[in-house]
C-alpha cells in the first residue's frame, strides 16, 4: 500500500478505476438519488474551478461568477428546446435545436464573452470594489432572464425554459437507459461520465495554465500587481484572459447543467450561488485545484446529506420536525466557514506553497 | 551650458534615455518641471536630493508608472509614452522599489521566472497543449532564473518564499527579478536603504558587476558615500528641478548643490 501511494502513475489509475465504478457502488449502497446529486457535485466542481482561475490565481474577487454559469444554461436553453419559436416564429419554426457538441463550445465561448463583458470596466478596481461590482453583474444578469419575456419573450421570465432537449453525444441520448457491451447504464450514469469527462477536461486545464508563464503572471497579478506591470506584465489582458476562461468553464457547466435538468430558470442563478462556489474554493483550499474540488464535494454533498437525514433524526428524537433542513443548512454552514477561517485559514487543502507558508510562520514562532 | 553631445573615446554616442521638458503635476502641486536629464549607455548615474525634491516621482516616471504632464521621453532611439509600465519594461527598463515589493507568497526562483515574463512569449494555447516549444521555454526559463539566482548569491534559498528571505535577501531578489527581464537599464530606487555596512558593501560590489556586463545603471540613494564611490554621473534634483548634474567630486562642490542640502545664509 505504501508503495502504491508513492508511485504516481499507480495511484492514478487507481482514482481512474474507482471514479469509473462511483456511481455503481453509490446506486448499490444509497440508491439512484444520490448518482443525481454526485452528478449535481460534479457541475459544482467544474465552477467551482473556474472560479478558482479568477479568485485562486489571478486574485479578483468575483461574487457574481454564477452569471456566467446562467449565461451557459440559457444558451444551452434557448439552442435547445423549442422557445425560441415562441419569440421568432417565421426565424424558428420549432427552435434550433444543435447538436450538443456544438452547443457546449459556443456557451463555453459567450459566457468567455461575458467575462470580457465583466472584467473590461473593472480593471481598475481591486478587492472589495471589485467584489461589489461582480456582484452587481451578476445581480443583472439574473434580473435581465427574469424580465425579458417582454416586450419579445426571450427567456420566458421567472417560469424559465422548459422541454430542453436532453444531451446526446454521438447520437446516443443520454436521457435513456442504455445498453453498452452487456452493461446496462441508466441516465444518470451516463450523465456521470459525462460530467467526469468535462471535469477532467476542466482540472487539466487548470493544471497546465496553473504552471505555466501565464499562471505565473496571474499569480504576479495577485501577489502585487504594481510590481507585475513593472515586470513587464500586461496586466488588463491578464485580467481580461483570467475573467475569460473563468467564466468559459462557467458556461460548460451551465451548459451541462441545463441538458441534465431539461429545464432552467432564474431562480437557480441567485446570489447564494455566487456565494456557495466561491465557498467552496476559499474552504477547499485557495489557488490548489485539488482544495478546491474537495471544497466542492463537501459543499455539494452536505445540503443533501442534511436533507437526508435532518427529518428523520428530528422525527425519531421529538416525533415532529423542529428545524427544516434548509435553514439548518445555513447555520452549518456560517459554522463551518468559522471553524475553517480560525483553524484553517488557507483552507482544507492548502495549496503546497500556502502549506509551506503556514509551516514556516509556526517555525519561526517556536523560535 | 555646455553644448557638445556625450562622447566615449570621443566618439559621440546616442545617449540610453533622454529625457527633456519632464514635468508632473499632482493637482496644484509641480512635482517635477522642466527636466532634462541624458543617460549614457553602460555608466552608473545617481540621483540624488533632499526629502521631497521629485527623486521618487522622476524615478516612477522613467519606469512608466506615472505619465508625465509635459515632456518628452526618448529610451534607445525611440519615443515613448510615459505611464505605461510594461510597454517600458519590454523596451528594456527595469526596476527596484524603495519598499520592497516582491511577490511575498511565491519562492525566490518563481519570483525570478516571473521576470521572465517579458522575454518570453508562451500564450494560453502553449500552456495547453504544452508542446516541445512551450517545454523547452520552460526549462530555459527555470535555468536562468536559477542562474541569476546564484548570481546575487541566493541559490540556496531557491525554494524558499520571497517573505521569508531576509531584509538584504530580498533586496537582491528583488535585483535578480529585474535582471531576468533582460533590461538596458537597470533603475534602483533606494537599494542600500536600511543595510548595514557589510550589506551596502556587498551590494556596491554587485552594482558594480551588474555594470561590467554592459547594463545601464539608474540609482536612487541617500548613502552619498555609495553614490560617490560609485557613480559616473550625478544629478541633483530640488524642488521638482534639476539643480546640477556632473561627475560625483563636482557636484559635491557645486554651490547650489550646498544651498539645497544646507541652506543659504541670511547674509
Amino acid at each position: 500500500m505504501q508503495n502504491a501511494l508513492k508511485n504516481p502513475r499507480l495511484l492514478l489509475w487507481l482514482m481512474f478505476a474507482a471514479l469509473v465504478l462511483l456511481p455503481f457502488i453509490t446506486d448499490a449502497l444509497l440508491g439512484r438519488g444520490w448518482v443525481r446529486i454526485v452528478d449535481f457535485a460534479m457541475l459544482y466542481i467544474m465552477l467551482a474551478l473556474g472560479l478558482n482561475i479568477v479568485v485562486g490565481y489571478a486574485g479578483l474577487l468575483d461574487l457574481g461568477y454564477i452569471a456566467f454559469f446562467a449565461v451557459g444554461a440559457y444558451c444551452y436553453a434557448l439552442t435547445g428546446s423549442p422557445h425560441l419559436a415562441l419569440a421568432f416564429p417565421t426565424l424558428f419554426p420549432d427552435g434550433i435545436h444543435l447538436s450538443f457538441l456544438i452547443v457546449l463550445p459556443l456557451a463555453a465561448l459567450l459566457a468567455g464573452g461575458f467575462g470580457v463583458l465583466l472584467g473590461a470596466p473593472t480593471l481598475r478596481l481591486r478587492g472589495d470594489y471589485l467584489a461589489i461590482v461582480t456582484l452587481g453583474f451578476g445581480e443583472i444578469i439574473r434580473i435581465f432572464l427574469n424580465n425579458l419575456n417582454a416586450p419579445l419573450n426571450l427567456t420566458n421570465g421567472p417560469q424559465g425554459i422548459s422541454r430542453i432537449d436532453p444531451i446526446s453525444v454521438a447520437g446516443v441520448s443520454l436521457n435513456s437507459t442504455q445498453n453498452i457491451l452487456g452493461i446496462t447504464l441508466p441516465s444518470v450514469h451516463l450523465y456521470f461520465y459525462l460530467f467526469l469527462a468535462c471535469t477532467a477536461l476542466v482540472v487539466l486545464i487548470s493544471h497546465r495554465l496553473e504552471r505555466s508563464r501565464i499562471g505565473r503572471a496571474w499569480m504576479a497579478i495577485r501577489e502585487d500587481e504594481i510590481a507585475a506591470t513593472a515586470m513587464g506584465i500586461n496586466t488588463r489582458n491578464l485580467k481580461l484572459l483570467a475573467f475569460a476562461m473563468g467564466a468559459m468553464f462557467g458556461g460548460m457547466s451551465g451548459a451541462l447543467f441545463a441538458g441534465f435538468q431539461g429545464f432552467v430558470s432564474p431562480e437557480s442563478f441567485s446570489l447564494m450561488e455566487s456565494v456557495m462556489v466561491l465557498c467552496m474554493v476559499v474552504l477547499g483550499g485557495m489557488g490548489n485545484i485539488t482544495g478546491v474540488i474537495l471544497g466542492g464535494i463537501v459543499l455539494a454533498l452536505l445540503p443533501e446529506i442534511l436533507r437526508h437525514s435532518v427529518v428523520p433524526i428530528q422525527q425519531s428524537l421529538f416525533g415532529k420536525t423542529l428545524i427544516d433542513p434548509e435553514s439548518l443548512r445555513m447555520l452549518l454552514f456560517g459554522f463551518a466557514l468559522i471553524v475553517v477561517m480560525l483553524y484553517r485559514p488557507a483552507g482544507l487543502w492548502p495549496s503546497r506553497l500556502r502549506r509551506r507558508e503556514l509551516q514556516t510562520d509556526e517555525a519561526a514562532e517556536t523560535i | 551650458m555646455n553644448h557638445t553631445p556625450p562622447t566615449i573615446r570621443g566618439e559621440p554616442v546616442e545617449p540610453l534615455l533622454q529625457l527633456s521638458g519632464i514635468s508632473k503635476s499632482f493637482g496644484g502641486l509641480n512635482a517635477l518641471s522642466d527636466v532634462n536629464l541624458h543617460i549614457r549607455r553602460g555608466e552608473i548615474y545617481g540621483l540624488i536630493g533632499p526629502n521631497g525634491a521629485g527623486k521618487t516621482t522622476l524615478f516612477n516616471v522613467i519606469t512608466g508608472l506615472y505619465q508625465a504632464s509635459a515632456g518628452q521621453f526618448e529610451f534607445n532611439g525611440h519615443r515613448y509614452q510615459t505611464g505605461k509600465p510594461h510597454v517600458l519594461a519590454q523596451a528594456g527598463i527595469a526596476r527596484t522599489f524603495q519598499n520592497i515589493r516582491l511577490f511575498a507568497n511565491l519562492s525566490a526562483l518563481e519570483n525570478v521566472m516571473i521576470g521572465r515574463h517579458v522575454r518570453t512569449r508562451a500564450g494560453v494555447f502553449g500552456a495547453l497543449l504544452r508542446n516541445r516549444k512551450t517545454r523547452a521555454e520552460e526549462q530555459a526559463i527555470s535555468q536562468r532564473a536559477q542562474e541569476l539566482l546564484r548570481y546575487v548569491g541566493l541559490a540556496r534559498s531557491a525554494h524558499t518564499l520571497a517573505k521569508h528571505l531576509s531584509y538584504g535577501e530580498q533586496r537582491r531578489l528583488e535585483i535578480a527579478r529585474a535582471l531576468a527581464t533582460e533590461p538596458l537599464l537597470l533603475a534602483l530606487d533606494e537599494p542600500a536603504a536600511g543595510m548595514n555596512a557589510t550589506e551596502t558593501a556587498s551590494l556596491q560590489t554587485l552594482l558594480q558587476s551588474i555594470r561590467e556586463t554592459g547594463i545601464t545603471v539608474l540609482l536612487i540613494e541617500h548613502d552619498v558615500k555609495l553614490v560617490m564611490g560609485l557613480c559616473d554621473r550625478v544629478a541633483v534634483l530640488d524642488y521638482g528641478k534639476k539643480i546640477a548634474e556632473d561627475v560625483p567630486h563636482k557636484v559635491r562642490n557645486h554651490p547650489a548643490v550646498i544651498a539645497a542640502y544646507l541652506g543659504v545664509g541670511d547674509d
